[in-house]
């Protein structure tokens, strides 16, 4: 068997020492193009100790996702934003020193073809990509490409996925395995799904790869839970209901910067 | 493959794909096109639906309810009529029509959602969820779920809602819910992504019936082999009546169903010709059409990767048809595999031609006419006079148009 992390890629690298020194990790998303400053809130999650970050570029059809994130999407397409245009506003940025990770469906993958979509991203400093409609059956052909490409192809694993086909999607993961948490769409919820710890303990049983839990986790004391299970979080509507409320760069910094204490406690106790 | 004494169908009908050797592969590929895009959280529940239609196609007992729903309670076999004054308009060329406007709930839709809701049961699962546009697919559903005790929830563009009130007090009488869709463009594209919304979060006792033969595997195949016996029927009565198989045989494409419904039994026969027409919409130039497989370009839309429209950009154009049932910018894979080997044609219909087809059957025949069928009308007009007074074309006639008086009367001016 080959040592994995020899072969993994610079997000998993980047992951993999973070979470070895007892660092609960956290990758907060924003939609890219949701304000014309947009790139302000990437500084700020990274100031606020994010250790990836997760770039949407919307699509008309967001099957996947609640209606926050389907609002973030509508209005930043309204607002003329592209997958092109989100990509060159990225590569204008000076390097926040986390990784990027983009995530879309896969009909803006596929537009101007795998190879071309992930050239680019990689022109733009995007090492991972998350393609929520991409299950790994489908996914061969990507696969290839974008490890031609140097970006790394992250797989999604959900509760109802049998323990082979987990052990699968976890080898062919690349960056980290991305756990949803529950049965649903993008969006807060009340509580972390029971269904959270059952699946990242049977993900945890087939990888050593980071796990991230996303998925209606919203607030400090759900992040700390998660991280009871998992190697950290995604926190993705509950960054983007308070964008579209208007919050502001710093707004976000303080609010990711709780997150990022409540996980940086869990951590600390004794487990 | 005949059917036996008696029977509309029989398990070789309803699993006739295999005959032909195109059914989809084991990961529901028509050629390039098919496939299952969809969250992970999905893939069990169509592993799931996948093995047991498997099952069920090939249980005698499972198609003898199947046939026995759609003999006693939709009202098949559906008759074929030929239209000679109609037909004068078309060269001369003889125009029969397969007449499923006269089934029960007056489309052909309610061929699939009686076999559908018979997997439902099959499946252990007690509630049903729909998309809808215009409402027929709605209103079968909701049919359907009242026949054999299912909850049943329709999700319908708030646009959509509007334009087709009536069709909402069908459902609601029957003990639907329909559920407004208040998102992106309000129509049947945001109703679909609204109802796999759902069907993610309730997977477990839900069934996502699908209504067109679009969508992941293996929805184009089960659809495709519920809607077959439009085509496995008028074969047969075609021969009985002309003595030969048709020149041609004609359906409107907007999703798909009608049109694989009656052209899957005739992907053999290769003096036939199956020509299938889009809407047009306000022209191809105009920007305002629903020509997905005309003008299209391939991508992945709800699962399945085949042709859409869209921009440049990648993002789904939304489509134009004053038929609300073709009004769609996705199409079944299979469609797009049967364009792409040559083995159908696709063509576009305006409004403009579709309205004179609706009001010519009217006067010239006697039947009104739902105006997604009055596309394949308007083709058999143009293919008729191309093809001469030699040629025979079958036309499938998917639905009546009663539910199309209100834009009939503005249009009309009636």
């Amino acid at each position: 068997m080959t040592n994995p992390t020899l072969a993994a890629g610079a997000v998993e690298r980047h992951l993999r020492a973070r979470r070895d020194t007892g660092r609960g990790l956290l990758m907060p998303y924003v939609t890219g193009g949701i304000t014309p400053s947009w790139t302000d809130y990437l500084r700020a999650f990274a100031a606020a100790g994010a250790d990836a970050i997760e770039v949407g570029l919307p699509f008309s059809d967001p099957t996947l996702d609640g209606v926050t994130i389907q609002q973030a999407g509508d209005t930043a397409l309204a607002r003329g934003a592209s997958t092109r245009r989100i990509l060159a506003e990225l590569s204008g940025m000076p390097d926040l020193g986390v990784p990027l990770v983009a995530s879309t469906y896969y009909n803006l993958v596929l537009h101007d073809g795998a190879e071309a979509f992930c050239a680019a991203l990689r022109r733009a400093g995007v090492g991972g990509l998350i393609v929520p409609d991409l299950p790994v059956h489908e996914a061969d052909e990507l696969t290839d490409v974008a490890a031609a490409a140097g970006i790394e192809l992250v797989l999604l694993a959900s509760p109802v996925t049998p323990q082979p086909r987990l052990a699968e999607i976890s080898c062919r993961s690349r960056g980290f395995v991305y756990a949803v948490s529950l049965m649903g769409t993008t969006g807060e919820r009340a509580a972390l799904a029971a269904s959270a710890a059952e699946l990242t303990e049977r993900i945890r049983r087939v990888t050593d790869r980071p796990v991230l839990l996303g998925f209606g986790i919203s607030t400090p004391d759900q992040a700390r839970e998660a991280r009871r299970h998992a190697d950290g979080v995604v926190v993705g509507a509950a960054v983007m209901r308070r964008v579209l409320d208007g919050a502001g760069p710093d707004d976000l910094r303080a609010f990711l910067a709780t997150l990022r204490q409540a996980l940086d406690q869990e951590c600390d106790r004794p487990r | 493959m005949t059917a036996t004494e008696g029977s509309l169908l029989t398990a070789a009908d309803l699993a006739g794909g295999g005959v032909h050797g195109d059914d989809p592969d084991t990961r529901g590929k028509f050629g390039v096109f098919g496939g299952r895009y969809v969250p992970e959280a999905l893939i069990p529940a169509l592993d799931e639906v996948a093995s047991v239609y498997a099952e069920a196609k090939n249980d005698p007992a499972f198609v003898a309810e199947f046939e026995h729903l759609l003999r006693t309670y939709a009202g098949r076999p559906t008759t074929l009529t030929e239209v000679p004054r109609f037909a004068e308009h078309a060269g001369g060329a003889r125009i029969v029509l397969k007449r499923e406007d006269l089934t029960h709930t007056g489309a052909h839709k309610i061929n699939n959602v009686l076999g559908q809701a018979l997997l439902t049961r099959r499946l252990g699962k007690n509630r049903v969820i729909a998309e809808t546009g215009a409402g027929q697919h709605g209103v079968a559903t909701a049919t359907a779920a009242a026949l054999l005790g299912l909850e049943c929830v329709i999700y319908m563009g708030a646009v959509d809602c509007e334009r087709q009130a009536l069709n909402v007090a069908r459902m609601k009488l029957l003990g639907a819910t329909v559920v407004p869709v208040e998102n992106g463009s309000k129509t049947l594209k945001d109703a679909i992504n609204e109802a796999f919304r759902d069907w993610v979060s309730n997977v477990e006792h839900t069934h996502y019936l699908f209504g067109t033969v679009a969508g992941p595997h293996p929805f184009p195949e089960i659809v495709r082999d519920f809607a077959r016996v439009i085509g496995v029927e008028a074969r047969r009565q075609i021969i009985e009546l002309t003595g030969k198989l048709p020149d041609a045989v004609v359906a409107a494409v907007g999703g798909g169903s009608n049109a694989i419904g009656i052209f899957h039994a005739f992907i053999g026969d290769e003096g036939v010709a199956l020509h299938g027409y889009e809407a047009g919409g306000r022209g191809l130039e105009s920007g305002e059409h629903a020509l997905t497989l005309t003008a299209g370009s391939i991508g992945v839309l709800h699962g399945s990767r085949t042709y859409v429209l869209q921009d440049d950009e990648g993002q789904t154009i939304e489509s134009h048809s004053i038929s609300a049932g073709l009004d769609y910018p996705g199409v079944g894979p299979e469609h797009a595999w049967l364009k792409d080997s040559g083995r159908a044609t696709y063509h576009g219909v305006t409004d403009a031609e579709a309205m004179e087809a609706f009001s010519l059957l009217a006067r010239t025949e006697g039947i009104i006419p739902a105006i997604e069928s009055s596309h394949a009308l308007a083709g058999a007009l143009k293919l008729g006079r191309e093809l001469g007074p030699d040629a025979t074309i079958l036309v499938n006639l998917s639905g009546r148009g009663d539910k199309d008086m209100g834009t009939a009367m503005k249009y009309f001016n009636l």
